[in-house]
């Protein structure tokens, strides 16, 4: 554990008496009392997160949007400075780097929000793919702390515990804020499904503000609670939905990729073919018939054969089901379609279904 | 601190047997075992008739985060399984030395003697 990198929050996260785990090199909390407590905060009321582990990367200069637009799968030249877009960076063979934010500060100056495992890889992706393009790749990973402040009373919390109106500020937008002599930049973005904000600022303001936000009620949220939560709402995450062996075609993220305008970006000639001519798999729901908990990296079967495996799985605490995300072959990817999952060498019965589980919520 | 009852039996695996009489036991998992899990969602176990064989796999208490594989801490035939805990999984995490798994006919008492009792069984979680 001696090699374990941690946020500025660590000592906060220990007073609390948090379950740490190794995840991404950081030494981060898994939960606090208890995951589901921390998952139903956040979808009926409201929770925080310690995120300072993510990426941050400046991507600055004259072509600073040309190249964006080439990196990256979501359309750049049509965000107006405060917006913000999803996305992916691509692989020539159409396989994921990473997926990303990206924030619009104007056309000369981006930030990157990327996943904490990927920082050193997408640094050297960007640095490698920047030929010809006069820009600045700068990692400020190191500079920066954040918290993500989720649930549906998020906005009201924020405005009660900082003073700071949100009301105005739109889903995928940002803006800078002051809090005493801090300045933060706050967006409406998360990562759960739920309403919610994900606030940047120097360590200092970060770690008075997750003071403020404790003391004010709100409950701390672990790394078990974000992965059952963003699963539920079908946010992929890298390692499992999408990877460097899987395309968003593959995904099932096609939403955000640029393929039906003119611009040209690093995989895109593999994306379409694919669509063409190779499409083999693709991710979609899945959910068992009788109670067992399809886990990660279990066998999905049609009758004898073998046909994908599960990329994410649990028992929904939202939902009360067995439901999973799955990587299927076609043409068994069918909605309705009656497969198997192999759980501690038993056949569990269950079927392919739509990815819109948290639609299920009574 | 975990909770450890004196007249149990413990497992490596941390199980807890009591012993009813006529060779007959009950098993559950240690409340250090429930603690590490964390929330219970599901107990996967054998049926009534099945077989244990001291020292295999047969079931696994699923976790909201993992699965955690059941090994028989004694060889007998399962005579009763407790059903509350299909409605009730939870019950693992609140009473663990209440909510037992399985009620089993021993085969051979001998084998008893080859679990830990209560004061080497808080060696072995203190380790």
């Amino acid at each position: 554990m001696e090699n374990l990198k941690k946020t500025s929050l660590y000592n906060k996260h220990l007073e609390l008496g948090a379950k740490m785990v190794d995840f991404a090199g950081y030494n981060m909390p898994i939960l606090y009392t208890s995951i589901k407590e921390e998952h139903q905060a956040v979808r009926n009321n409201v929770g925080m997160f310690d995120v300072s582990h993510m990426g941050e990367i400046i991507i600055t200069g004259a072509q600073a949007q040309s190249y964006l637009e080439y990196i990256f799968t979501n359309k750049v030249y049509d965000l107006n400075p405060g917006e913000i877009a999803y996305g992916m960076m691509l692989n020539e063979d159409g396989t994921v780097v990473d997926d990303l934010l990206v924030y619009k500060f104007n056309k000369s100056e981006f930030l990157l929000v990327v996943n904490a495992s990927n920082i050193a890889k997408d640094y050297k992706h960007l640095v490698e793919s920047s030929d010809g393009f006069d820009i600045l790749v700068k990692n400020i990973s190191e500079d920066y702390s954040e918290i993500a402040i989720q649930g549906p009373e998020a906005e009201k919390t924020v405005n009660k515990l900082l003073n700071i109106n949100l009301k105005e500020l739109k889903f995928f937008n940002y803006d800078q804020y002051e809090y005493g002599s801090h300045r933060l930049l706050i967006s409406r973005t998360g990562y759960t499904g739920e309403d919610g904000f994900e606030i940047y600022g120097s360590s200092e303001a970060i770690n008075q503000l997750w003071d403020i936000f404790i003391d004010g009620g709100v409950t701390p949220c672990g790394l078990g609670s974000r992965d059952t939560l963003r699963f539920e709402a079908n946010l992929p995450l890298y390692g499992h939905e999408i990877s460097g062996k899987i395309t968003p075609i593959e995904a099932g993220l096609k939403y955000f990729v640029k393929l039906n305008t003119d611009l040209d970006f690093l995989g895109k000639d593999a994306l379409l073919d694919q669509i063409d001519n190779s499409l083999s798999r693709r991710v979609v729901g899945l959910e068992l018939s009788k109670k067992a908990i399809p886990r990660e990296g279990y066998k999905v079967y049609k009758d004898e054969i073998e046909i994908g495996y599960i990329t994410t799985g649990y028992y929904s605490i939202s939902i009360d089901k067995p439901i999973a995300l799955a990587m299927i072959n076609r043409p068994y990817t069918k909605k309705g379609t009656k497969i198997s999952v192999k759980i501690r060498n038993k056949m569990v019965p269950g079927f392919i279904r739509d990815k819109k589980f948290l639609k299920d919520r009574k | 601190m975990s909770k450890i009852l004196k007249d149990l039996y413990y497992s490596d695996d941390h199980e807890w047997v009591k012993v009813l009489e006529n060779d007959v036991v009950l098993i559950g998992i240690t409340d250090f075992a429930q603690s590490e899990l964390g929330d219970v969602v599901f107990v996967d176990l054998p049926e009534e008739g099945d077989e244990l064989v001291q020292g295999n796999e047969f079931g696994a208490v699923e976790s909201v985060k993992a699965a955690s594989d059941l090994i028989a801490p004694i060889s007998g035939e399962i005579i009763e399984v407790n059903e509350e805990l299909a409605a009730e999984p939870e019950k693992v995490n609140q009473e663990p030395y209440e909510a037992w798994f399985l009620k089993v006919k021993l085969n051979d008492s001998k084998e008893l003697d080859n679990l830990l009792d209560h004061k080497a069984y808080k060696e072995e979680i203190s380790e």
